[in-house]
């Protein structure tokens, strides 16, 4: 069969063609909404008209089957429209009152995850990991999946003082949003990394590899057509293998995964917060990291236990103060904990008053 | 054809209650051919700890230079399925929002040229295609762009526009964020698909301070709503909320962070001048408080993750423009910030980069954007700081220094 006609710079299909006819009814005149349940909310027009949103959660990698299935059960019970959240849960929109609750048991019978709306875990947001990427120092897709067994009754039904936002990237890169989450992994590099001179003369430009270290570890070694690494300025970060395949940093040994805590992106009450450092390393232990599960769930639980409610883990801490935090949680403080890159002298203590 | 690989550490995975992608890639591997080794590359990085993928390579559909990210195994005659695995990205309608017909259309295109296998949705926003060969991809592109679907960006350009759900199902939308991401999507069509940039630029519209988006820390220029003037207050529905067991002075009152709240009991005020709009008493009272009347948005700039020199949140520019079609001032705006940056950015440089290393006076100036406090969230503490000659003509004239 003969290929169509290609259709370059069309850009994306206009949105309008795929909002259910309630929405496209109720566009910009919605009133309010309420969370009725861990996995339902309902949101009313100033009309009266109300869309009710059942939450799922998903790998995020799916199947063609996969969204298969999913399409015939939006064609069932939201007139063939469906959407996906900005953390990748899946959002049926349900018109029609009535069908809200065969629409949960369906769920419920085909062992689809409901839950993730209002003050609890929603999904995590991640990178691709060994799935797929050049660059991972661990797999993503792995320690999520890892994390939300053992974290499962936070997402479908306990309730928690505030939303906690979850993210893993897989490297330093951070495709996902660790930067700004309540608590996150980020696989880490440990160890200065090899240069193969045979191939870098021949397949990387030394200039740029030289202007990718964010530390100026790197130097020209002419002699050998190559560069030399400075074993007491690199911070195993990475940017160089972006640039250069030469250097190959993944070790298999060596690579792992760290938790940084605190981070959010609204505004509400406190200005949006990075992440800060909990736990510096971890060694990957596939198939399920259960040391850094059991960690993310100490962290968890003790912000649970501790924050009033509507704080966020950041919020929680900065109340409390760090070195509270760490004795709260049992974390070890190390010398990695210490701030010596780009911002660390806004880091240091200039009090003498602080707690024990 | 399923079957050709033991998993043993990945069958771990299919086990307890969140839902397992390695059942996801599973069910693909019974269709194809690729998908089944990358399960069995998969299970081989499990085993020894590292990833198997290339580095680049550079791939792509005729007239565009991104869109497709090159990835090939390093294991091709163990794994010669995933010989070739490149990513494809497609540009999500604005709000991630379907109907299932378009999603099936593009399943049965994906099933005949890739592996089966999606993101929904990748980190930016794009639907992703993960897993295809290269001779696949200028077929793929035409079912797709035939059908109304074209590709997202990659490499140094305009990355895909994303926003949060906006006016089509959120309350506390101040601007139309979905028209406003498919207009600039549009807008930049050439600068999408045709790298021309020092380094990625990434566009993402919230709607409101909560920012479900993440926009104040994933995007270069960020855009979002707030408003000016009154938050909207209904007394009867704040009674309800007292009267349903709300405690209102601990988690509204007081923890508002400019304390400009008071609940006597009966009456909910606030002192709007002292407002700073963060969203925590609208979020939790959703119905009875809405934002104000005079809508529109607060852009920031320069956020970023933490390569190469540290993280970034955006830093306010404007406090406050309008966001109305055809976005004009919007779009103007956009332009020079791009063009700023594009004249005077290293290779790689993101824009919060360049602004930290040549200052913000030049840039705000190359936007035409005047000096405000609302930029800053205090002034400078050491008493360096250029003057230029211009200064004394405006600002320091001897009537009034």
């Amino acid at each position: 069969m003969a290929l169509p006609q290609r259709k370059p710079d069309i850009g994306p299909p206009h949105y309008e063609q795929f909002l259910p006819p309630l929405i496209k009814k109720n566009y910009g005149k919605w009133k309010y909404h309420e969370i009725l349940d861990p996995g339902t909310m309902v949101h009313v027009a100033e009309g009266g008209d109300a869309i009710y949103t059942v939450r799922v959660a998903s790998p995020r990698i799916l199947a063609t089957d996969t969204i298969r299935e999913i399409c015939e059960i939006a064609d069932k019970y939201c007139g063939g429209y469906l959407r996906f959240t900005s953390r990748n849960n899946i959002e049926f929109l349900v018109s029609d009152k009535s069908k809200v609750e065969p629409l949960k048991k369906e769920l419920k019978d085909k062992k689809y995850t409901i839950g993730g709306i209002g003050s609890r875990l929603s999904n995590v947001v991640h990178t691709q990991g060994w799935v797929h990427c050049h660059g991972a120092a661990t797999d993503a897709s792995g320690l999520v999946k890892a994390m939300m067994d053992e974290l499962y009754e936070y997402f479908t039904t306990k309730e928690l003082p505030n939303k906690v936002r979850l993210a893993v990237a897989c490297c330093v890169n951070m495709c996902g949003a660790v930067h700004c989450s309540d608590i996150a992994l980020v696989a880490v590099h440990t160890k200065v990394p090899p240069v193969d001179h045979e191939r870098l003369g021949k397949i990387c430009e030394i200039p740029t590899v030289i202007a990718s270290c964010p530390t100026s570890a790197i130097r020209p070694d002419p002699a050998k057509k190559s560069v030399t690494i400075n074993y007491d300025k690199c911070m195993y970060c990475g940017n160089c293998f972006t640039v250069c395949p030469a250097i190959d940093i993944k070790d298999p040994e060596r690579d792992g995964v760290a938790i940084v805590v605190g981070g959010k992106v609204g505004s509400l009450r406190s200005d949006p917060k990075f992440s800060k450092l909990a736990i510096p390393f971890f060694y990957n232990e596939p198939p399920r990291w259960p040391k850094v599960v059991a960690a993310v769930k100490n962290i968890l639980e003790t912000y649970a236990k501790h924050a009033k409610k509507h704080e966020r883990v950041g919020e929680w801490i900065e109340r409390i103060g760090w070195e509270k935090f760490f004795k709260l949680t049992g974390i070890e403080f190390t010398f990695q904990h210490i701030d010596d890159f780009t911002f660390a002298r806004e880091t240091f203590r200039t009090s003498a008053a602080f707690k024990y | 054809m399923s079957g050709k690989y033991k998993t043993p550490l990945l069958d771990e995975l299919e086990k307890g209650p969140w839902p397992s992608f390695v059942t996801e890639i599973k069910k693909a591997a019974k269709k194809s051919d690729m998908a089944e080794d990358s399960l069995g590359q998969l299970e081989y990085s499990f085993e020894t700890k590292r990833g198997y993928w290339k580095h680049g390579g550079i791939v792509g559909v005729l007239g565009y230079g991104g869109g497709v990210i090159g990835r090939y195994s390093d294991l091709p005659d163990k794994f010669p399925g995933v010989k070739f695995f490149h990513t494809v990205r497609v540009n999500q309608p604005s709000g991630w929002f379907y109907t299932t017909k378009a999603l099936r259309e593009i399943c049965d295109i994906w099933d005949k040229y890739g592996s089966g296998l999606t993101n929904i949705h990748g980190s930016t926003g794009d639907l992703v295609l993960l897993g295809t060969n290269t001779e696949s991809l200028e077929a793929l592109f035409a079912e797709l762009s035939s059908r109304g679907w074209d590709l997202g960006g990659s490499g140094s350009a305009m990355r895909t526009p994303s926003c949060c759900v906006g006016p089509a199902r959120c309350e506390w939308a101040n601007y139309d964020t979905l028209d406003v991401i498919y207009n600039l999507t549009q807008e930049y069509q050439d600068e999408l698909h045709r790298p021309a940039f020092p380094y990625k630029f990434k566009i993402k519209a919230a709607g409101c301070a909560c920012d479900c988006v993440a926009a104040i820390a994933r995007a270069d220029l960020s855009i979002i709503g707030t408003w000016k003037g009154n938050i909207q207050i209904d007394q009867a529905e704040v009674k309800k909320y007292a009267d349903s067991g709300m405690n209102i002075q601990a988690e509204i009152i007081d923890m508002c962070p400019t304390k400009c709240m008071s609940y006597d009991g009966k009456t909910l005020r606030i002192d709007n001048a002292e407002c700073n709009r963060c969203m925590h008493c609208i979020a939790k009272m959703t119905k009875a408080l809405k934002p104000g009347t005079e809508r529109g948005a607060t852009i920031c700039i320069g956020s970023k993750a933490p390569i190469v020199v540290g993280s970034l949140l955006s830093w306010v520019i404007v406090p406050f423009i309008k966001v109305e079609p055809p976005y004009t001032e919007l779009k103007d705006l956009i332009r020079k910030i791009i063009g700023y940056w594009d004249d005077n950015a290293k290779a790689r440089e993101r824009i919060g980069e360049l602004i930290e290393a040549k200052g913000m006076r030049p840039f705000l100036e190359a936007i035409g954007v005047p000096p405000q406090p609302q930029q800053v969230k205090m002034p400078r503490k050491d008493p360096f700081f250029f003057f230029k000659e211009e200064d004394f003509e405006q600002v320091y004239t001897k009537d009034k220094y």
